[in-house]
């Protein structure tokens, strides 16, 4: 019995370790479709809409590339992920590309042999309370009971915070952020933390979002971005550049709706760059010259889809903050298109 | 008189080895053993050339490092900044709390079960039939899911308890039961031993007072025995054996100061503070594996009963016994020999099983080393390997020790 188990895991081992070689840009083309690991839900990230479709602002990550490279935006196979199992889905290969509220750390970027190729929301941690608990500060959480994702910086970055502060907390682990939003309505924790962007985006889909308060710490930085294994290079470039041009559209006012018309009428030359009119670009990414251009139709620019998934119009209401431009007081800033 | 002649010495051929019956299982054998460690030697190459590949190496070294993570119910003393070591032992620890707890409690809800089953009266018999057929025919994650949801959804916040003037005051002024867990006073002792403070040896102290009652009570019953066969009457030993429990316990108690720690309303507004908390993963988990194998095992002691034949039940009668001192002196002695090699495989059944525990949050060694400590440090194939010498070394143990217990029982043939 002992050799059977040691040898299913060596095998499995084995396998999920050869996956992980090969040139992913020529996988997925020949495959057809990307696979793009996401949450398992989070409403204006990453959820299935009435029609089963998927929309979000992860989402729309996952699409911009997949109209990139496939030239359909369409042709993603989303896979849903845990905290827990997303970075093993990434280094065995069943996905290509993971975009999913995931913070870069260093850890994550050289132990665990990943590439972080950008960051497309700029979060910290943050807690959700009832406001009948009458608490104002996450300093005054001593001995309160918070439930947690396991398997996120979260998870750390709570030890660090109450250890920090001298005070204690009874932590509750928990797969998903469903479940954690279940157990925290029951009422078995009183607090939940993670990334304030995802407390905003779950507590959208409350029955009574008011009677729940975002506390006012925040107390980590969360840098989320898509993530592409180590070592392939060529791959992790298109999904920079992709990730890039949509932020680069909105500096320079490329949207879904103008991008036609500007691909012949534009007098900027880092528009008709990006566009593919002038220059070669997408030919040193080996991709055809309209790459960006099907990524901006498809999806719109960094701030449409910022508008249309999670923008102050929506229920969620995150304002730009931090995520606005750099020409804006924003931390957004492509590097140029030549 | 034997008809078989051995072979002449010295004629082996390389032939026999497959030809001869004698040498030709042991040829068999070999060649499998060979094959086998190729293929191990394959894939062992073949994950180290893939780990190689993807720059990963095979290393235990983070074992020592810093978990970072804090665990909500640890039997020793763990922090965020104790080693991933340390949190696999808090792992272990709980692993085999739940699965200790779990195994007592399925014996004893089986062997009611099991006797029940075979119950004279109709409405007792159909009742423990439809608790043995649902509960081993739905998947034990699920009840695990669905006792703790109901746990959470009926059970009062923790807040009902707290403040001066609580919803609800301490069921006997001691316990709460809250949709977080069970709260109940702890034990501690004032005075230390030689002086000084209580601590962990006034405990290994009272186990050994405990003890020595055991054999104390042993020896008063071993002489009762031997005068009811020398006698036919055999002398009350009840309040005796009493003293020899209680006393030195009463004792003990008051020298070393016993006293009580109680759940504290007024510490926070969050939770009861102080005594002992069961949270409620723990519970739920337990009460699952509890009556999901309970019911196994229930079917595994109706089989064992039936095992012994009617004749003995009916001699047993015709001598006059009671038909519950039947069942206890005569039959069920009988049948644990039928009973415990399946029992075995339910104990077995309950350890590996309370690896669901993640499903609820409990920090067993599934959820902390296979599972944040595999997940933080991203040292999958390492984790994943500790874990199954674990699962292996206790699945052992628990054999070992139950077939030492099932050779005592077994029939004595003179
Ligand atoms: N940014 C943190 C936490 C990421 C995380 O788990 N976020 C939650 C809530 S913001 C989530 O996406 N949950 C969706 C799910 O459970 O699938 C990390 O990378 O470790």
């Amino acid at each position: 019995m002992k050799k059977s188990i040691i040898l299913g895991a060596l095998t499995i081992a084995g396998l999920s370790a050869v996956a992980a070689s090969a040139a992913t840009v020529d996988d997925v083309k020949a495959r057809g479709t990307l696979n793009c690991g996401v949450t398992t839900g989070l409403v204006g990230f990453a959820a299935p809409d009435a029609n089963g479709e998927w929309v979000g602002f992860d989402v729309a990550v996952c699409r911009a590339v997949a109209a990139a490279v496939l030239g359909d935006a369409t042709a993603v196979e989303f896979i849903p992920t845990t905290g827990k199992t997303r970075f093993t889905a990434l280094s065995s290969g069943e996905i290509d590309l993971l975009a999913r509220n995931t913070t870069w750390t260093f850890s994550r970027d050289t132990d665990l042999k990943f590439d972080f190729v950008g960051v497309n929301y700029y979060d910290g941690q943050g807690f959700l309370v009832p406001k009948a608990l009458g608490v104002s500060s996450a300093k005054d959480l001593d001995g309160a009971t918070v439930c947690i994702q396991t398997g996120t910086t979260t998870e750390l970055n709570l030890a660090d915070f109450f250890r920090a502060n001298n005070i204690s907390y009874e932590p509750v682990p928990i797969e998903t952020n469903a479940e954690a939003i279940q157990q925290y309505l029951a009422g078995a924790c009183d607090a939940y933390t993670t990334d304030a962007s995802g407390l905003a985006a779950s507590r959208a889909t409350f029955e009574t979002p008011g009677d729940h308060v975002i506390l006012p710490e925040i107390v980590s930085k969360e840098p989320l971005g898509p993530v592409v294994r180590h070592g392939d290079n060529d791959w992790g470039d298109i999904v920079m550049w992709t990730l890039n041009a949509l932020i680069t559209a909105e500096e320079l006012g490329v949207t879904s709706a103008n991008v036609a018309e500007m691909v012949t009428s534009t007098t900027n030359p880092e528009v008709a760059r990006l566009l593919g009119t002038e220059g070669d670009l997408g030919a040193m990414i080996g991709l055809d010259a309209e790459w960006a251009k099907r990524a901006i139709e498809t999806q719109g620019n960094y701030g449409e889809i910022f508008a249309k998934n999670i923008g102050e119009e929506t229920p969620i209401g995150l304002a730009r903050g931090l995520n606005a431009q750099w020409t804006n007081g924003g931390l957004l800033y492509s590097p140029p298109f030549r | 008189m034997s008809t078989l002649s051995d072979p002449p010495e010295g004629s082996f051929r390389l032939s026999m080895l497959l030809n001869d019956t004698r040498y030709r299982s042991l040829t068999l054998q070999a060649v499998a053993a060979i094959a086998l460690a190729l293929a191990l030697y394959y894939l062992y190459s073949n994950l180290a050339a893939n780990l190689r590949a993807a720059g990963l190496n095979i290393s235990f070294s983070f074992l020592g490092s810093s978990a970072g993570y804090d665990i909500n119910q640890t039997l020793i003393d763990y922090n965020s900044q104790s080693s991933n070591f340390k949190a696999a032992i808090v792992g272990i620890l709980n692993t085999l709390l739940v699965a200790i707890l779990a195994c007592i409690t399925a014996t004893i809800l089986g062997v009611f079960a099991g006797v029940l089953r075979l119950s004279n009266n109709w409405l007792v018999r159909k009742l423990m039939a439809g608790y043995v057929e649902i509960f081993r025919n739905i998947p034990v994650l699920i009840w695990i899911i669905i006792i703790f949801t109901i746990l959470t959804a009926v059970m009062p916040g923790a807040r009902a308890y707290l403040g001066e003037e609580p919803e609800r005051g301490l069921i006997g002024g001691i316990f709460a039961f809250t949709n977080r867990g069970v709260y109940m006073p702890a034990p501690f002792f004032t005075n230390g031993f030689g002086g000084g403070e209580g601590s962990g040896l006034n405990w290994l102290m009272l186990i050994a007072v405990l003890v020595a009652s055991f054999f104390g009570a042993r020896a008063v019953t071993q002489s009762a025995n031997r005068k009811q066969e020398a006698t036919g009457v055999r002398p009350n030993t009840l309040l005796i054996n009493l003293a020899i429990w209680l006393l030195p316990l009463v004792i003990f108690s008051l020298i070393f100061g016993l006293s009580w720690d109680m759940p504290d309303p007024l510490a926070n507004r969050f939770n009861l503070q102080g005594g002992i908390q069961i949270g409620a993963p723990l519970i739920a988990l337990w009460f699952a594996l509890s009556i999901y194998t309970g019911a196994f095992i229930a079917e595994n002691v109706r089989a064992g009963i039936q095992a012994v034949s009617n004749g003995q039940t009916e001699a047993a009668a015709a001598l006059g016994l009671r038909p519950n001192r039947v069942m206890s002196l005569v039959v069920l002695p009988q049948a644990l020999r039928v009973i415990i090699p399946p029992l075995i495989s339910q104990y077995l059944n309950i350890t590996k099983n309370s690896s669901l525990a993640i499903a609820v949050g409990y920090a067993d060694i599934t959820a902390t080393l296979g599972g944040i400590t595999l997940n933080q440090t991203g040292r999958a194939i390492e984790c994943v390997l500790l874990l199954m010498l674990f699962y292996l070394v206790i699945s052992l143990s628990i054999s070992a020790v139950m077939n030492v217990y099932n050779n005592s029982m077994k029939l004595k043939e003179r």
